[in-house]
């Protein structure tokens, strides 16, 4: 069998070297590009992320990646979205004034809010907090309901279908940390950077379409 | 919830892990990695480095360990001591660092915090605070391990540094730190009620109870220890286990 090809999408922003690796460690073989002609003959395609909303659109811009990835994703072929990679998918991002994103998934990214019911809250979210997991899907196996994910984000995305978010974490208000819908996955947290059970995440994702 | 962090720190010299480390069986007492991936199975939260490496054009070191713990951890940790500029801050998070602490640049030149924070996001950027307390009972700015002060008021160089793109606050009270009776939990709670920003306290830890005061009355959002896991005093998942047992919210 050919090996299958799994796109790490480097457009210039984002943690490429933790995202590559874990796809290596979970057995598959990981192929950096911000080639768009790669999606046509991709088996997955995985888009991290770190930084600014309108950083990230204007190096998509810049890669000549939009078209191809609202095709790509559209089609409903295999595409991981991490963080970043998960907050460019929705229609708009008020990080830094209004940007408009892919609009893949209609909703916008809102900064979370300091005061809580319970207090002051740090601003970024970082560190592990919980996902709960609202339905069963396939990148959940054998990760148990509850389980602690690392975060580091100042927004979050807000979705108009509710019926797309899988996992659901509470900082303040609950948001959508896992979503899902045919071939697509995203999640706000970083996968690559949650030990065992984000191992497992990637494993799930990759095995599903690759396996 | 979002739960309490509980970090080690590894003091780093040419690459490797010194102040040994005694809680085990180890191959190699001073491979950043085999620690780095047993504290990781342990359960902590992050890592710290910290490269105390006199010579400062002997950078290839720390840049070689960094790729190196990259590739085999995953969880993330954060690369101190000797970054100088926002270039050192790019190579470290492009070879693989989740995050790169700043010191004295900071204070010699504010203006590169701001430069990461822009070009990295301030996710990324940690500044590290050490400061001694003044009789009037605030707090001093310390550099060059506690023995340079440069006459800043530590809570008022926190709000401004927060104010121009640091994403987080490694504190560390000199007057705690190595004594393992406690962190000075004043300091704490004044830095981390004065800004908006995840603060990380550290210095002084001797018993999990430490940890316990850091973040209940300190108001600390993770909590920084080295020698009482180096040498086994307590296992990170002992430590977890005292903090639950107090209330605090961890990950085990």
């Amino acid at each position: 069998m050919a090996a299958k090809r799994v796109l790490v999408l480097d457009y210039g922003g984002g943690n490429l070297r933790s995202v590559a690796r874990a796809v290596e460690h979970v057995g598959f073989q990981p192929e950096v590009t911000a080639d768009p002609r790669a999606l046509d003959s991709a088996d997955a395609a995985i888009m991290p992320g770190v930084g600014a909303a309108a950083d990230t659109m204007r190096h998509l811009r810049e890669s000549g990646l939009v078209e191809p990835l609202r095709k790509y994703i559209q089609a409903g072929r295999p595409f991981l979205g991490v963080c970043m990679g998960m907050q460019a998918l929705l229609s708009v991002s008020e990080e830094g004034g209004e940007h408009a994103c892919l609009d893949i998934v209609p909703g916008r990214v809102r900064r979370l809010e300091r005061e809580s019911a319970d207090g002051d809250l740090k601003v970024p979210h970082m560190g592990w907090n919980s996902v709960k997991q609202i339905r069963p899907h396939p990148v959940f196996a054998d990760i148990p309901d509850e389980s602690y994910f690392y975060f580091v984000h100042s927004y979050y995305p807000e979705l108009e279908d509710e019926s797309l978010v899988v996992g659901r974490t509470e900082y303040g208000v609950p948001f959508a940390s896992v979503i899902a819908r045919n071939g697509l996955v995203a999640t706000q947290f970083h996968p690559e950077k949650s030990g065992q059970v984000g191992l497992q995440l990637y494993r799930n994702f990759l095995t599903a379409c690759c396996g | 919830m979002l739960t309490k962090r509980i970090i080690p720190c590894f003091d780093v010299e040419g690459g490797r892990v010194v102040k040994g480390i005694s809680f085990v069986e180890l191959r190699d007492a001073g491979d950043p990695v085999e620690l780095a991936s047993i504290y990781e199975e342990q359960g902590a939260d992050e890592l710290v480095f910290l490269d105390i490496t006199a010579s400062s054009d002997d950078r290839q070191t720390v840049y070689d360990m960094v790729a190196q713990v990259a590739d085999q951890v995953f969880i993330p940790f954060t690369v101190g001591g000797g970054v100088r500029s926002a270039d050192d801050v790019r190579l470290l998070l492009e070879l693989g660092a989740d995050k790169v602490s700043l010191n004295t640049a900071a204070i010699d030149d504010p203006k590169v915090i701001s430069a990461c924070a822009e070009r990295f996001g301030s996710q990324n950027i940690v500044v590290a605070i050490d400061a001694k307390g003044k009789p009037d009972g605030t707090w001093e700015v310390y550099t060059h391990g506690g023995r340079r002060p440069v006459g800043l008021d530590a809570v008022e160089w926190a709000k401004r540094i927060v104010e121009i793109g640091a994403g987080e606050l490694l504190l560390t009270s000199m007057d705690a730190d190595g004594h393992q009776t406690g962190y000075d939990l004043p300091l704490t709670r004044a830095v981390s009620e004065a800004v908006p920003v995840p603060v990380i306290a550290s210095g002084g830890c001797g018993e999990p109870s430490h940890m316990v005061d850091a973040i209940i009355e300190g108001k600390a959002d993770a909590v920084l220890a080295a020698s009482i896991f180096h040498f086994g005093t307590y296992s990170i998942r002992a430590t977890k286990q005292e903090l639950a047992a107090a209330g605090i919210p961890v990950r085990l």
